[in-house]
């Protein structure tokens, strides 16, 4: 093993204390060997300790646990029924209680068993009943039959399977219980003969639908160990009766068989109870009916949208449609305001030109006025909207002079452009 | 002074003296016996003992006392009247647990306390050593179980004296079997965990024990009462039985005697099976006068015994798991007492550890310490300790403010050049202690990095080697070895150690009463200058 060279970064210290090291623990080590020894000698040499040392190496000593380890099987005791129950029909009596373990049942392991056999056999054995009770050793049989049973796994399966004493009764019908403290217990005590394990449990109300039909289709399966040889009439062991034997055990056989498929009805009738009591399947299918609206309104929300838009959009169209026909007429009416304004102003352009010539004492020439009016009459004819406006506003209060000689100009240039033939007019050429 | 080593069995006793080289000697008996039977029997007027009384358990049970040692300072209600059931019964002699034996011509009643057997059977057992040293011995060091009670104590301490033997000290058994275990090649300077699991006549003890610097801790203990020789007998019995039965249609579990008879042979064929293959079987006049004789292999023994056996083992588990340990970190198993010269124990306590644990039995390492002799060489190792220490010393190096010490409970050590753990002081370190190593260090300047170390788990798989001839099938899984490994944790300091010119450095950990941890490191030459610093405990 080798050490690494020193970082070049490490600087000029040569130690740095980062942390402590773990909190240790105070135990006592084996007075034993030469090292102890050696240990001791030199801790011993010259020294003597105060009584606060002495105090202080008691104080939080980690020592081995040699306290009494059938704690786990408590102190039960038995009753004087089961103390007197005959052993010759050990068969009816409790073995768990017998040995003690009452309280655990089916759920006692091997090692307690024999813990609990080997306790009962300390307190129980006939030896330890002293002289007045010889002979009364009928309780130690029974725990002898007792331990026999619960350590053969077979012969304990087949107790198991009867034992009252780990029985849990399903809720009596037609009464008032909360669901799951009625029905909780049951499940978990009838789960001991299932075969697979572990088993499913009951749950709350707050399991979910798989849970849930998990553990219902687990139990309307359930697959049972539970036997009833254990109620079986003993059969005669005298060879003298064959056929009595035989009858014996034909109805053993017939009778467990019997029990048998009454227990699997009863488990399978108590499972389908408890299915239809359970209020967790009433929230899933209200649950489930919702869900169904739900996606139902979701799925048509589809056609919905599109009619919505349809109708939308056929208003928003009828709307644009009186809209522009309204504009249209508007314009309409507009159009022929204006083309009457304009007709008026026309006509009042016209009129204008028309009284320009009287209104100005036809220039001097009131001679001429027939003539005047007739040129001016077929000027204004020849005119263009704009070019009438645009006469009639230069004659708007124009003197005669000025009225003259625009009508003049205007003349000269229609018969300029050829609009009038300069041999229709008489007086503005 | 001599002074013994005692081992005081239910079943069977033993005693241990250094020999004139030196070295630890079991003693037998004038009959031979080295594991000598705890019996006792009253046949007219005479005692016999050993092996001797235990010969008259099948014609004189009720005057035959045995697996008494338990009894002592105990009170009846707490005594397994199942364990006297075949010979003189326990009873309650005025609140001490006795026995009623009937002597002399005139079969008067004698009664005799746990107590005052335990007198008689430590003075023959003095008896037989004195007979063989040629000597006088005053003292001993007797083994006791790990949880015996002070009152069991007091009485065994009591009886001792009357039987003319000062107790120097009690050991407990599973640190004596230990101790004799590590004397050969002084194994105890190397750390190690072991886990001692002691298969005796009646009960069964297992305890964990740390080495460090040579000094033992108990971690964990266990103790079964309904596991043991006893239970492997019964199986046999009862497989011989049947034999026996489906031959000539008899049963031989009638009569006491038969049952005796039956439990006698079982033994024996035990014990031949932990020799050999074969054992035969030869009891005369089982039942209405049938001889049977037989033989049974070990194959169908072991079959035969495989719920007690698989107990056993599960015991051993047990008792790993209780020291909230796990099976990888245990170094050895060292088996003890006369079961656990079964193969088929050792064999199965074997699979549930790893390869890199050893366990330490006749079957598995030919050159172990027998197992029923192991704790009387421990008891007597501690007593040619124990002779040069006055009683006053002694008894003061038991008191609390020398037994009681601390315990690190995390290893520490350096981080080394590949970043790895270098161990320097495992878990469950007592201190004070010192400990020195020597590495291999750059020249210039060094680094120490002083860590905690964490355990981690390392898994190997090792794929199965291909089968030699194609056409063979291997149905081989592949093997996934685990082991533990420790990484670099909490860093607690940094030691810089300049201008080495050296090859190695000379380490030294050292931590004081008080609890301080001083690291030092200097090159190994004369004169040279120390490095050092100190670290202290939450
Ligand atoms: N070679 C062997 N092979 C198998 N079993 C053996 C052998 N030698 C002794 N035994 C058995 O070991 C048991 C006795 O063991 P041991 O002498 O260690 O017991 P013990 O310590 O006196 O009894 P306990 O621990 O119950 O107080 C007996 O059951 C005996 O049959
Ligand atoms: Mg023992």
């Amino acid at each position: 093993m080798s050490l690494p060279s020193l970082p070049a970064n490490f600087g000029a210290e040569n130690f740095k204390a980062s942390a402590k090291y773990s909190a240790p623990v105070r135990r006592p080590v084996e007075p034993v060997g030469r090292y102890f020894l050696a240990h001791a000698s030199r801790a011993l040499r010259g020294h003597t300790w105060s009584e606060y040392e002495k105090i202080e190496a008691e104080k939080n000593v980690a020592t081995v646990d040699e306290t009494d380890e059938d704690a786990d099987l408590g102190d039960e005791e038995q009753s004087e029924e089961l103390l007197s129950h005959d052993p010759r029909d050990w068969k009816t009596a409790d073995l768990y209680a017998v040995l003690g373990i009452s309280h655990l049942r089916y759920r006692a392991t091997e090692d307690q068993i024999r813990r609990a056999h080997r306790k009962s056999v300390l307190k129980h054995h006939p030896d330890k009943k002293g002289e007045k009770q010889l002979g009364q050793d009928g309780f130690f049989k029974i725990i002898q039959k007792a331990y026999e049973v619960l350590m053969d796994p077979t012969k304990r399966q087949q107790f198991d399977s009867v034992d009252e004493g780990a029985e849990v009764a399903p809720p009596a019908p037609k009464t008032s219980y909360d669901f799951f403290e009625a029905w909780g217990p049951f499940f978990e005590a009838e789960a001991r003969f299932s075969k697979k394990q572990p088993v499913p449990q009951l749950g709350g109300l707050d399991a979910t639908k798989p849970e849930v039909e998990n553990f219902y289709n687990f139990w309307y399966k359930f697959d049972s160990w539970r036997t009833f040889e254990f109620l079986d009439e003993d059969v005669p062991d005298d060879s003298s009766n064959r056929d009595h034997k035989r009858y014996v055990e034909r109805k053993n056989v017939a009778a467990r068989k019997k029990a048998k498929t009454e227990d699997n009805r009863r488990l399978l009738e108590l499972v389908e109870r408890a299915f239809k009591e359970d209020p967790r399947m009433k929230l899933f299918k209200e649950a489930e009916k919702k869900e169904k609206e739900r996606i139902k309104w979701e799925r048509e929300a589809g056609a919905r949208a599109e009619a919505e838009a349809k109708a939308k959009k056929e208003a928003e169209e009828a709307a644009a449609k009186k809209a522009a026909e309204e504009a249209a007429a508007s314009a309409k009416a507009e159009a022929k305001k204006s083309k009457e304004a304009a007709k008026s102003a026309k006509k009042k352009n016209k009129r204008a030109i028309r009284n320009a010539a009287k209104d100005n004492d036809y220039f001097g020439d009131a001679a001429k006025a027939e003539a005047i009016d007739a040129d001016i009459n077929l000027l204004i004819e020849s005119f263009d909207d704009l070019v009438l406006q645009d006469v009639a506003s230069k004659l708007n209060g124009a003197d005669a002079t000025t009225a003259k000689s625009t009508l003049e100009a205007v003349a000269k240039e229609l018969t300029a452009s050829g609009k009038i033939p300069a041999s229709i007019l008489t007086y503005f050429v | 002074m001599v002074y013994i080593g005692i081992s005081f069995g239910n079943t069977t006793s033993s005693i241990a003296a250094p020999s004139k080289d030196g070295s630890i000697e079991v003693i037998a008996n004038p009959d031979g016996e080295r594991a000598i039977p705890s019996a006792l029997a009253y046949i007219g007027d005479d005692e016999y003992h050993g092996g001797q009384a235990l010969a008259h358990l099948i014609r004189n049970p009720q005057n035959t006392i045995i697996n008494f040692r338990d009894f002592l300072g105990e009170s009846y209600e707490k005594v397994d009247p199942t364990l006297t059931e075949k010979s003189a019964k326990a009873q309650d002699l005025n609140g001490s647990v006795g026995f009623e034996v009937s002597i002399g011509e005139d079969k008067e009643a004698l009664k005799l306390t746990a107590q005052e057997i335990t007198v008689r059977h430590l003075k023959n057992l003095k008896a037989a050593a004195e007979d063989y040293l040629g000597k006088s011995v005053e003292g001993t060091v007797i083994a006791i179980p790990t949880n015996f009670t002070d009152a069991q104590k007091k009485e065994l301490n009591s009886a001792a004296s009357e039987a003319g033997l000062k107790v120097v000290q009690f050991i407990s058994e599973p640190s004596a079997a230990l101790l004799a275990h590590t004397s050969v090649d002084d194994k105890l300077i190397t750390d190690k965990t072991y886990v001692v699991a002691d298969f005796g006549g009646v009960r069964s003890d297992a305890a964990v024990i740390s080495v460090r610097g040579g000094i033992l801790t108990v971690l964990a203990t266990a103790h079964d009462y309904e596991l043991g020789g006893d239970k492997l007998d019964d199986a046999l019995s009862e497989y011989i039985a049947k034999e026996f039965e489906k031959k000539y249609k008899v049963d031989p579990r009638k009569t006491a005697r038969s049952l005796a008879k039956l439990k006698d042979a079982a033994i024996l064929a035990r014990k031949t099976l932990s020799n050999v293959s074969t054992a035969t079987i030869s009891i005369e006049s089982l039942a209405e006068g049938i001889d049977f004789h037989s033989s049974i292999n070990r194959l169908r023994y072991e079959l035969t015994a495989r719920n007690v056996l698989n107990q056993m083992t599960d015991f051993v588990e047990a008792v790993v798991k209780k020291a909230n340990l796990d099976v990888l970190d245990i170094d050895e198993v060292l088996l003890v007492g006369g079961v656990s010269n079964t193969p088929k124990l050792a064999s199965n306590i074997e699979a549930v550890f790893p390869e890199s644990t050893a366990v330490i039995a006749p079957s598995t390492d030919s050159k172990a310490t027998y197992p029923e002799e192991l704790v009387a060489r421990g008891a007597s190792i501690q007593a040619s300790l124990l002779e040069n220490f006055d009683d006053e010393e002694i008894a003061e190096s038991q008191s609390p403010v020398i037994i009681n010490t601390q315990h690190l409970t995390k290893a520490i050590g350096l981080v080394g050049a590949e970043g790895e753990f270098i161990t320097v002081l495992k878990q469950e370190s007592t201190y004070p202690i010192r400990k020195t190593l020597t590495l291999n260090s750059p020249k210039g300047d060094v680094l120490l990095t002083i860590v905690e170390g964490e355990a981690t788990v390392k898994e190997t798989t090792l794929e199965p080697e291909a089968p030699e001839d194609d056409d063979e099938y291997s149905d081989e899984e592949p093997e996934v070895i685990k082991e533990k490994l420790y990484i670099p944790g909490k860093k607690l300091a940094e030691l810089a150690v300049r201008d080495v010119t050296t090859d190695t450095l000379d380490v030294v950990f050292n931590i004081t009463k008080e609890g301080t941890l001083s690291v030092s490191a200097r090159e190994p030459r004369q004169g040279s200058v120390p490095f050092k610093g100190e670290v202290s405990h939450d």
